[in-house]
């Protein structure tokens, strides 16, 4: 029948996307040029977003008519207000260091969840549904079981792990058994998750007694991650065991055979089945894993953060805040811890600027959009600043819905 | 050489996947049977009664209805459905398993409102009314994902073009009126798809990632603005009226009249759109076109198409038809915004798509029915059953999870849906 | 009225595919475009038809120099191309595919169906090219799929038709029928390019031969005026042996035995239906066919990745029908895969990582589950020597190497080791012809060595040089089998499924 490959005609073809991924840093290319890209792009994306910021006051708009000049000069002022608020809330201070590690430490758990999954070719966007069901689970086992905490801490963790690793393993099984496409599967996960937590914390086993609201009760003591700089700072271990997985990650998708079956199967599927791999069992264990880190990250939650309760809210932002951390990461595990850190940053920065310049937090997942866009996009950042690129890569994944 | 060589499939033998499909929804109407048979029929007294209300106060015809004793009822779809189940595991006529599980669902639907209305009433007209009103949004993006998937490009930023619509279309409705804020709305969804398509054409950034950060980017922008600007100027936030236009006479029908012939213009115009889509796509040249560069890019471009062209046009297209359904969503069905109102309904919009088998009427079909479990959620968490909303409120979502599983048999996108296009 | 290609020179990263390359075609002259793969023969073609656009160079047609941007173009300028893989949409009807592009509309656009049709029957009959004009191309085969492409040429009314490799899926008498439709369209005065790599059928049907090598036209003959050697010297340059220099085989004993063998294909419809065959140690067993009579099936039914419908394989005394491909990796059985980039290779991994795809997870590669890499890069390393695989280095992305290399690092992973049986699917498809020679020379190597050798080809020349058997595929079945110097005239009607 009609043959669909593309010619070999050449000796060496240019590369075609769709079966590239994305390495750490591009062949041939110097730390300093892997770091100029982003640097740049983060540049543009708080250009951009001053540009939000000082045109969506209304009253210095409605200046803007009647006194330009004044107009302009409030816009810098606001604008400088609200950076500077980002800055001194990121790391103007020790506090402010401190807030951005611990903001940093859920999204550099659920980013390497989402960077696994791009490893084996799969899109986990369920993270927010497998933080939830993470931190389910190591509420319960954090309100329910009494031991001393240098068991009890985790024990708790390894039952978010399976929390978040069975929510992720039933997308993953779905798309190994039926096919299922895990962006969708995983997306209605994260609703259903939603909508169970909020029914399950009214039940009168989880439900914070005295609350009429989906709540549970707290987490006993030995239950609670200990901060590592004393109280004064709201940095857990959590950050800790973040780290330590950045180095078990890169282990398991660099040193080992998993990893090995895992990136073949992200990379080619069809070639990893002629070399007898079982795609399948790759494909469902890659989703259960992603699954887990990911429920960690929302063990996390409720073991580091006051009120060391869960609620329907317990994820918060942070499961897609994850997917652009792995972007912006390249799905490589340091990248991802480097990620996590700058977004971590901007998080606890965009707080102050809330505070401080009544600039809405969201600006902060604009900025990260946008940084996204423009490493993903080099073309777009090389464009304006006229710079001339390395052999780059483009990122796709994707061959459309089929299994 | 005489014989024309055409290789016919001439031996088509029986898949063992579909005997097994066969196998598993025979198994679920058994069970769905015993439920209807359990609990709907035998969980109610003897002689309580069921009334379907066919009218509303506002209809031409007056208290039209159907009452009928609730056991029997439900009895009687309890052993059709059984009959059904029976029936598919005999494993014969494999191409009427979707038919068979289509009626045994509707079966038990309907044994489901008889028992939750068991001893009292309540409007299955209304019900039918509020499906239709609740598809709208997820057929709008299911026509949007397959105006941008025939053509080969994947767009899962429809809920972010869905969300901008809503966003634009309120404030430009509350500030200049409703045709501003149409108007707006289907611009601001056109530009996040121009976005999508400059981002996955012109830099080849994978389309599935360039949709989930445009979602992204709407979300925070919206809510941004939405913070920022909506609540000082509340007065921004507060659209116009749109009112229902009946069409006379055929509103009148009982039952069908007030389904489809009483709603505000997005509706008709929804319609129209389905209808005008499927005659683009399979009747005129673009059309043809269009689905060559969706299948075989490379034999549309030898044959002198512009195939990137033809690709920023329908994704652009497709974000008009997006911004039409946030406008529709924000100005009709919710007449205010609120941060992330869409809900992920634009994800229900590409189930729909892929339900509908990329055709404009199967993602009517399939709204309809995503609508259906929605409304069926809301009605039957009004009827106070045992059932915890939230475990209604998960239906559609999970109704989303067994279609793209394959339980309503697999479809084939457009060959080269996902893959980018590159000249040399 | 002339088409004149004068300087054109084409770069791609790394490689320069056309050199200062000239050609003229006259309305009623057949060229041939001879070379080898790589030579730079489609590269021209394609920068003619519009596709890619010439670093320098000019086209001139009857006098007047014109510049393509674009397909839209060339076929405006009457040129027209029947491409090696073809530009159809397999979904379409042979009608929607010939007018796609030029429809026939009426009101709003749409698309007048009967006009359609009427267009397609009338060319059809006209140069006779017999077609269902409402089949579906998916539907129909690869010789009917290529009138399709030519009605739709010719719908176009090209003055000049370039026709890329068009004999490479057609049987012995389709390519006797395809001829005449060539002499069909010199007498109605079209001016033919053909490009090929068959030095006999450019013989046989050119008025002048162009041959092309490592991007440049290297010469220009007369066929009436040269031989196949003097062709294929100036091919590849030097002294080529068209055959492969083996010893008679020796057979032992019997290693591949498959019985009624039926597997069906992803329409399900049976693709293989009731093969039965034997393949011994030390002798290589070819199987003859058109691409798309089962022989993929066939392969994929024996190695496991396709469930057997019924039908048995055995290897020696192991039942090994719809084994794991990894079992039989571990019983010896190597593997060469038809499709070497999208099943033989993860083209993103490096040159090491794909030489251990299929033994990766055990010793000496890893233990457990560690890799130990230090041990898999010295083992790689050596391998790359021995096979003689260029590469720059064996961290490099197996992307970067040449057809022919890619392929070597696959022979290197599957012959590096004991191995009982070889089955090797296509395997010189694209490939240059000193890595055919190489890769040829291995698998005869293998033979000497005591493997029992399958190897399935739809270069029947291929099969010819290689097999100490060939066996006949068509429709599924073995409908003939021939000893290696049998008559080329008889295996080609066997393949048409005409076997007496």
């Amino acid at each position: 029948m009609t043959e669909t490959r593309v010619p070999e005609e050449h000796e060496s073809q240019p590369p075609q996307p769709g079966t590239l991924m994305t390495r750490a840093t591009g062949v041939g290319t110097s730390v300093g040029r892997s770091l100029l890209l982003p640097t740049l792009a983060m540049v543009t994306a708080l250009v951009i977003g001053a540009i939000i910021i000082a045109f969506s006051d209304i009253d210095i708009l409605r200046l803007l008519f009647d006194d330009p000049g004044a107009a302009i000069g409030q816009m810098a002022s606001e604008v400088s207000r609200a950076y500077r608020a980002l800055f001194r809330g990121s790391v103007g201070s020790v506090n402010s260091l401190s807030e951005t590690l611990f903001a940093a430490a859920p999204l550099l758990l659920a980013g390497l969840s989402v960077a696994l999954g791009f490893r084996a070719g799969l899109f986990n966007i369920g993270a927010q549904g497998q933080m939830l069901m993470g931190g389910l689970a190591a509420t319960y086992v954090g309100i329910y079981v009494s031991l001393p905490g240098i068991i009890h801490i985790p024990l708790t963790l390894l039952a978010g792990f399976a929390g978040g690793m069975i929510w992720g393993g039933l997308a993953g099984l779905l798309k190994a058994r039926t096919g299922a496409h895990e962006v969708i599967t995983t997306i209605m996960g994260n609703f259903i998750a939603v909508f169970f937590i909020q029914w399950i914390l009214t039940t009168p086993g989880l439900q914070d007694p005295g609350r009429n609201n989906p709540v549970s009760a707290a987490l006993s003591g030995t239950a609670r991650l200990p901060r590592i700089f004393g109280s004064g700072y709201r940095v857990t271990i959590g950050l800790l065991i973040g780290v330590a997985l950045v180095f078990v990650v890169h282990w398991v998708l660099y040193r080992s055979s998993i990893g090995f079956e895992f990136r073949a199967v992200g990379s080619n599927p069809e070639a990893g089945r002629y070399a007898g791999m079982n795609v399948a069992l790759v494909v469902t264990l890659a989703m259960a894993l992603a699954g887990g880190l990911a429920g960690l990250a929302g063990a996390n939650q409720v073991m580091g953060l006051e009120p060391y309760k869960a609620s329907p809210a317990l994820a918060g932002a942070v499961g897609f805040d994850a997917i652009t951390v792995a972007l912006l990461g390249r799905s490589n595990p340091v990248g991802v811890l480097w990620a996590a850190l700058l977004f971590g940053a901007l998080a606890a920065g965009g707080r102050a600027m809330q505070g401080a310049a009544q600039v809405p937090i969201d600006l902060v997942v604009v900025l990260q959009a946008l940084i996204v866009i423009f490493v993903a996009a080099p073309g777009i950042v090389r464009a304006i600043y006229r710079v001339k690129a390395p052999d780059e890569k483009p990122t796709q994944l994707t061959t459309g819905w089929g299994s | 050489m005489d014989k024309l060589e055409t290789a016919t499939p001439e031996v088509v033998l029986r898949t063992s996947a579909g005997e097994r499909r066969a196998t598993i929804i025979g198994v679920v109407l058994m069970a769905l049977a015993a439920v209807v048979l359990g609990v709907f029929a035998f969980g109610v007294p003897t002689d309580a009664s069921s009334t379907f209300n066919l009218s509303l106060p506002t209809d031409a015809i007056q208290g039209v209805a159907w009452t009928f004793n609730s056991r029997i009822f439900s009895a009687v779809a309890g052993i059709l459905i059984f009959a059904l189940g029976t029936d598919r595991l005999r494993r014969r006529h494999l191409e009427r398993t979707n038919l068979a599980l289509g009626i045994g669902l509707l079966l038990f639907v309907l044994a489901l409102l008889a028992w939750a209305a068991a001893d009292s009433s309540f409007s299955l007209v209304g019900m039918l009314r509020s499906t239709v009103i609740s598809s709208i949004v997820i057929t709008l993006g299911a026509l949007t994902g397959l105006t941008c998937e025939r053509v080969g490009v994947i767009n899962i930023g429809i809920e972010g073009q869905l969300l901008t619509g809503a966003f634009v279309a309120v404030i430009l409705s509350s500030a200049f009126g409703t045709w501003a804020g149409v108007a707006g709305a289907m611009v601001a969804g056109a530009l996040l798809g121009a976005l999508l398509a400059w981002l996955a054409i012109r830099f080849a950034v994978d389309q599935i990632i360039a949709g989930v950060v445009i979602n992204i980017l709407a979300v925070g922008l919206t809510s941004f603005l939405a913070s920022r600007v909506l609540s000082e100027a509340q007065d921004l936030n507060a659209p116009a009226r749109v009112s229902s236009i009946r069409i006379p006479l055929l509103a009148d029908i009982p039952v069908i009249g007030p389904m489809f012939f009483d709603h505000t213009f997005f509706v008709y115009v929804t319609l129209i759109l389905v209808v005008a889509l499927h005659y683009g796509f399979f009747r005129t040249r673009w059309g043809l076109r269009a689905r060559a560069v969706g299948e075989h890019p490379k034999a549309a471009d030898t044959l002198g198409i512009d195939v990137l062209k033809v690709r920023y046009r329908n994704v652009i297209g497709g974000g008009l038809i997006a911004g039409f359904g946030g406008a529709f969503l924000a100005l009709a069905q919710i007449s205010r915004f609120e941060e992330n109102m869409t809900g992920g309904i634009g994800f229900i919009g590409l189930a729909a798509m892929i339900f509908g088998r990329w055709l404009p009427f199967g993602a009517l079909a399939a709204g309809l029915v995503f609508g259906f479990s929605g409304a069926l959620a809301q009605k039957v968490g009004i009827l106070g059953t045992g059932i915890p909303s939230e475990f209604m409120l998960m239906l559609p979502y999970v109704a989303t999870v067994i279609v793209v599983a394959g339980l309503v048999g697999r479809a084939r996108a457009p060959a080269a849906d996902g893959q980018p296009y590159i000249k040399q | 009225m002339a088409l004149v290609l004068e300087g054109i020179t084409k770069r791609f990263p790394g490689v320069l595919a056309n050199d200062d390359v000239s050609l003229s075609v006259a309305p009623g002259e057949v060229v041939a475009l001879l070379g080898e793969n790589g030579a730079g023969k489609s590269t021209l073609m394609n920068i003619l038809y519009g596709l890619y656009t010439a670093d320098e160079g000019t086209i001139t047609i009857d006098g007047k120099e014109t510049v393509f941007d674009s397909s839209a173009d060339a076929i405006a300028a009457g040129i027209g191309m029947v491409h090696q893989h073809f530009m159809l949409v397999p979904v379409f009807t042979v009608t929607e595919n010939v007018v796609l592009g030029q429809e026939p509309t009426g009101f709003g656009g749409m698309i007048d169906r009967d006009a359609a049709r009427e267009t397609v029957m009338g060319i059809s009959e006209r140069y006779n090219l017999r077609v269902d004009p409402d089949a579906l191309i998916e539907n129909i085969s690869v010789g009917v799929q290529q009138r399709v492409e030519i009605i739709k040429v010719l719908n176009r009314e090209a003055q000049f038709v370039i026709f890329d490799e068009p004999t490479a899926v057609l049987t012995p008498q389709e390519v006797e029928e395809f001829f005449g439709i060539l002499e069909g369209l010199k007498k109605d005065g079209k001016g033919i390019v053909f490009i090929t790599h068959k030095l006999g059928e450019a013989l046989e049907v050119a008025d002048r031969i162009v041959v092309m090598r490592g991007g440049k036209v290297v010469g220009e003959a007369l066929p009436s005026q040269t031989t196949m050697q003097d062709l294929a010297d100036l091919m590849v340059g030097r002294m080529v042996d068209l055959t492969v220099p083996k010893q008679p085989a020796s057979r032992g004993e019997r290693v591949l035995e498959v019985r009624d063998l039926v597997v069906l294909d992803f329409r399900n419809v049976k693709a293989v239906d009731g093969v039965s065959f034997d393949v011994h140690a030390g002798e290589i067993v070819g199987i003859a066919g058109v691409q798309g009579n089962g022989q993929t099936e066939l392969i994929e039914g024996i190695t496991g990745l396709r469930p057997a419908m019924s039908g048995s394989v055995q290897l020696g005394k192991t039942d090994i029908t719809d084994a794991h491909p990894r079992d039989l990796h571990k019983l010896s059985v190597s593997h060469i895969p038809e499709d070497r980039q999208g099943s033989g290779l993860v083209l993103d991994f490096s040159v090491a990582e794909n030489m251990i795809l299929d033994s990766y997870y055990d010793r000496p590669f890893s233990r457990g589950i560690v890799m130990d890499w230090a041990s898999t890069r010295d083992m790689v390393s050596e391998l790359v020597k021995q096979y003689d695989v260029r590469t720059p280095g064996i961290d490099v992305p197996v992307s970067t190497l040449s057809g022919g290399n890619q392929q070597k690092v696959i022979v290197a992973r599957e012959f590096a080791r004991e191995v009982e049986l070889v089955i090797a699917a296509q395997p010189t498809r694209g490939i240059d012809v000193g890595s055919i020679e190489y890769i040829h020379s291995q698998i005869v190597a293998k033979r000497d060595a005591g493997a029992a050798v399958l190897v399935v080809s739809s270069e029947l020349d291929e099969v010819r040089a290689l097999a100490d058997r060939i066996l006949v595929m068509y429709h599924g079945r073995i409908v003939a089998e021939f000893a290696p110097d049998a008559d080329v005239t008889d295996i080609g009607l066997a393949m048409l499924g005409s076997a007496t």
